[in-house]
């Protein structure tokens, strides 16, 4: 079963092409990550899968239902399922960080603010943010607003995340601190997910660890991919002008003669 | 050619925006916390500047009115000219100008911030509409406010008057009340506040329409905000010739 499907999707912008005959394919538990240089319509993929941009032609699947043509009030179920982390994260600048978490909820109508306060408490740990709560979005950094973001869009234990450029502008630590969350998700909870991304390093990282449940004082260990064991469950895709130009494992891509992808990963 | 077809494009796009506001007042959820949060920051944030507006437009229109009445020996009807022209035309029209200039610039610019910083995207992501939680309780302030805020500065047009005529031009303090008050009658009473009505509707969606097809930035947010305000402004004055034209015909 897929999580999420392209079909032959087409998209432009002011008749300039953005996606062309574009199809892919997510399976449950799978991790996409997919490289592009600027304009080449991985944003627009992301926010197709939300129903958030409509393609000109060809049909998205998500767990198996067109949503190609729903209108905003079918979508809503299906947005449920699905967790979004914004390239800016996004967050409601109004709003306490505490209140961006628990939006979702406070919108479903959970009248029991202790539930939705636990709940709000249990995603910023797990983000490692829980003293961040009462602050506001303008307090934080852009590291922790990208965390924030990612607990915001965890919210519902949704079957698929999407992160677009999660990474980007952040320094190698924090960059690593966002990677090991998407492992974990990936690893532990079995969530799908699209990773688009400029951060070489962070996919790569992405593409080679591991995260098993580990003990009381260290709860979740990564372990590098070795000669033991090999990843399966990421792929990559580059895209260059709306079409794919390589998908499958990272080592494939690392030794790709293409040239431009050989520019792409210099 | 293209010009024209942007513009009914804008204009089909606008009543669709007008339409489902209005259709969200009878669908769940209703943000009622979110529209009196609304009215607090449209209705009571623009009291002072409709107080100033109202009370030196009054007291102008007694200042220049009385020099016309004088040659006509007619200088005790100023109360009357005040109070009609307040009630009926000035007070509606330039407390929906001063509002748009205000009220209509801030919901754009926050809206176009909204979009351009994908906040308008996430809450869809995350399961709102934003046109049931920020444009409906946005329109439904502004119609509430802008009659109760023209309301204010028709009265304290009055007072403005009054303050003119008693002290520049010696006019009676009862004589200038009794005609200003004895000249309105039930129906410049409800011209008066039907037209707020529309008006505020005007620059609430205005506001939010320019606001939500932002594009392009900070720079977009910029042009969003003036578009909105120059639209509404304009459309005031014209809804206002019309809105004029049928309650005269209706009398």
């Amino acid at each position: 079963m897929s999580a999420i499907r392209f079909e032959r999707v087409s998209k432009s912008y002011d008749s300039l092409p953005v996606l062309q005959d574009f199809s892919l394919e997510v399976r449950e538990g799978e991790t996409k990550v997919v490289l592009g240089g600027s304009g080449s319509g991985k944003s627009t993929l992301l926010k197709m899968v939300l129903g958030l941009i409509k393609p000109d032609s060809g049909r998205v699947y998500v767990h198996d239902q067109d949503i190609t043509h729903l209108s905003e009030r079918e979508l809503m179920p299906i947005r449920k399922q699905i967790g979004m982390v914004f390239q800016e994260s996004a967050l409601f600048d109004s709003l306490t960080v505490g209140e961006n978490v628990g939006y979702r909820l406070l919108e479903e109508g959970t009248r029991d603010l202790d539930d939705v306060e636990q709940v709000v408490r249990r995603l910023l740990g797990f983000v490692g943010l829980e003293r961040a709560i009462d602050k506001m979005p303008s307090e934080l950094s852009g590291g922790m607003r990208r965390r924030v973001a990612i607990a915001r869009a965890m919210v519902g234990n949704p079957r698929i995340m999407l992160y677009d450029e999660p990474t980007a502008g952040l320094d190698p630590i924090t960059g690593r601190t966002i990677c090991d969350l998407m492992i974990e998700l990936r690893d532990l909870q079995g969530v799908s997910s699209i990773f688009v991304t400029h951060d070489l390093k962070s996919a790569l990282n992405l593409a080679s660890e591991l995260a098993v449940p580990g003990t009381d004082d260290e709860p979740v260990v990564f372990r590098p991919e070795n000669d033991d064991f090999c990843l399966i469950n990421t792929r990559f895709v580059i895209l260059r002008e709306g079409r794919i130009l390589f998908e499958g494992f990272d080592e494939a891509m690392l030794e790709s003669k293409d040239p431009y992808i050989q520019e792409f990963l210099t | 050619m293209n010009f024209f077809i942007q513009i009914l494009a804008d204009v089909q796009a606008f009543t669709l925006l007008c339409l489902e506001a209005l259709a969200n007042l009878f669908r769940k959820p209703r943000y009622v916390k979110d529209t009196f949060s609304q009215m607090d920051l449209i209705g009571v944030g623009s009291v002072v500047i409709v107080i100033l507006t109202g009370f030196f437009t009054g007291g102008v229109l007694a200042l220049q009115s009385a020099s016309s009445l004088k040659a006509f020996g007619a200088v005790n009807l100023t109360g009357q000219l005040v109070s009609l022209s307040l009630v009926k035309e000035l007070g509606p029209v330039l407390t929906a100008l001063m509002v748009a200039g205000r009220v209509g610039s801030g919901i754009a610019s926050q809206l176009g911030s909204m979009l351009v910083t994908e906040q308008i995207d996430a809450m869809r992501a995350l399961g709102t509409d934003p046109v049931k939680k920020l444009v409906t309780p946005r329109m439904v302030a502004c119609t509430t406010m802008l009659p109760l805020l023209t309301v204010l500065a028709d009265l304290f047009g009055l007072v403005g008057g009054w303050i003119v005529s008693f002290y520049t031009l010696q006019l009676n303090t009862s004589l200038y009340w009794s005609t200003a008050l004895r000249s309105l009658d039930y129906n410049h009473a409800l011209e008066g506040l039907v037209k707020p009505v529309v008006f505020g509707f005007i620059v609430g969606m205005v506001g939010c329409y320019f606001g939500l097809r932002t594009r392009g930035g900070t720079r977009g947010v910029g042009q969003s905000t003036t578009q909105a305000v120059v639209t509404a402004s304009i459309l005031v004055i014209v809804a206002d010739f019309f809105l004029s034209k049928i309650i005269l015909e209706l009398r």
